[in-house]
């Protein structure tokens, strides 16, 4: 098991392999569709990014509501797929690190090769699990989005697996292959 | 005639919408600990291992165990004999959704247009299906369906030559092509026959049962066996990382069909497959 703290360097990157088992501390942002696509109009219409992505990982997820005394609600990952278009020129940006589920495309593996970032999974519908290691929640960007607004965790040992180092290892690909039969 | 109250209808949908998210049914834990015996992969047994304490933290907290609390999707058994009072049938299943959904802290997840898709805010309107039977009883099943698992899902028209080794390899390969968005282990509920509309009823239907339940018709409880453990062979395992553990059970429903046809549909359930059932 491999810890780590956010933002993430070059350094710490270059030390995730695909198949690692992950715990990661710090600041991470969350992020779906209506978000990325607000990000993306803002760096192409070169205008200030409402958050510092730089160094930073983004968690494709979309919350249930928090009960009372609650930080979060129940909070598993997204299938990450719908980002695809998007993740390329947030990685050009200096973004490092995604959690999600699920393959990505040949573009966004190429990227994480090109510029050095790594992508994560979180286990798919362990929601109440995963909300016990986000202690702190506050909302930063886009507030108007509801759910999928830009929301910054405080996560402690958060549990992720590498599926996508920047060496171009696919976790997804090679485990199936080491326990397909037939 | 039976009178039943549209009020206490509200209530029994609110009360299954939130126990249906919150407290996954035994026979999931029981498949995910029968998982840990066969499973290869060390990563594959970890995942197990969280999913059981998932399971355990959303039941001791009423907490719902996925973000994603579904689509509200709701099967009636109407018997003839039975007359609402007090308001109509369906607004009394979407008030009690609204009900659950906003009381549970459960995921409004639901567009009021797929085009313009603006959230409805109370997860209504449900996906109801309804049956007339004989007697006074009103039989209500809640069934959240996750979109992740939804959206692998699909219905082909394959002909009748095709026949079992074409339904097969047609659920196999949707499961190698869903590989980890589904979010496996899953569960697969297979549709055979009827027509167009109706097969893909059928998969949808075949995931109301419990896992461990055996088919009824000995012929499809040998093929359901034998296509859970082709679907195993495939090696995606536990979230897609590899492993012997990508289903945990197969459910076939199978109706008469037209002789130039073979309909056939795949309905993909993650690992959270909820129903709850209650009685009025």
């Amino acid at each position: 098991m491999k810890k780590i703290t956010t933002p993430l360097t070059d350094a710490v990157v270059k030390d995730l392999k695909a198949g690692d088992s992950v715990l990661i501390t710090g600041i991470i942002y969350t992020g779906r569709d209506s978000a990325h696509k607000r990000l993306i109009d803002a760096l192409n219409a070169k205008e200030p990014m409402p958050v510092d992505l730089k160094g930073q990982i983004i968690y494709y997820v979309g919350p249930a509501p928090a009960k009372p005394g609650y930080p979060i609600g129940p909070a598993g990952p997204t299938t990450s797929e719908r980002m695809d278009p998007y993740t390329p020129a947030l990685l050009e940006y200096g973004m490092k690190g995604m959690i999600g589920k699920g393959n990505r495309t040949p573009e966004v593996l190429d990227a994480l090769k090109k510029y050095t970032g790594v992508y994560f999974a979180a286990v798919g519908g362990a929601a109440a699990l995963i909300a016990k290691r986000i202690k702190k929640c506050e909302t930063v960007a886009y507030d108007d989005l509801g759910p999928e607004a830009v929301m910054k965790l405080t996560v402690e040992d958060f549990p992720v697996v590498v599926v996508n180092d920047c060496y171009g290892n696919d976790l997804y690909e090679e485990g199936m292959k080491k326990y397909r039969k037939s | 005639m039976k009178e039943i109250k549209y009020q206490d209808i509200v209530e029994a949908v609110a009360k299954l919408c939130i126990d249906a998210n919150c407290l996954i049914g035994d026979d999931i834990v029981d498949a995910f600990k029968s998982g840990l015996k066969i499973e290869e992969s060390q990563t594959g047994k970890d995942i197990l291992n969280q999913l059981i304490e998932n399971v355990e933290i959303s039941k001791n907290e009423m907490i719902p165990a996925c973000q994603d609390t579904g689509t509200a999707v709701v099967f009636l058994q109407i018997g003839s004999g039975v007359k609402i009072v007090g308001g109509e049938l369906f607004d009394a299943i979407n008030a009690g959704v609204a009900k659950g959904y906003t009381e549970g802290y459960l995921r409004k997840s639901i567009v009021s247009d797929p085009l313009r898709r603006k959230n409805t805010g109370n997860n209504t309107p449900a996906v109801i299906h309804t049956e007339i039977v004989p007697g006074d009883e009103l039989k209500i099943t809640v069934a959240p369906k996750g979109g992740g698992s939804e959206n692998m899902s699909e219905v082909k028209m394959l002909t009748p030559a095709a026949g079992w080794e074409g339904i097969k390899k047609f659920a196999v390969d949707r499961v190698m092509r869903s590989k980890a968005n589904p979010c496996p282990p899953i569960l697969v509920g297979v549709g055979i026959g009827g027509n167009f509309e109706k097969v893909a009823y059928l998969a949808k239907k075949a995931l109301l049962r419990d896992i461990g339940s055996v088919h009824p018709d000995p012929f499809y409880a040998e093929k359901e066996k034998e296509l859970l453990e082709e679907i195993n062979k495939t090696g995606i395992g536990p979230q897609g990382f590899g492993g012997r553990v990508t289903a945990l059970a197969v459910f076939i429903e199978s109706y008469p069909c037209h002789i130039a046809s073979m309909p056939a549909a795949v309905n993909i359930n993650c690992h959270a497959a909820r129903h709850k059932t209650a009685v009025l």
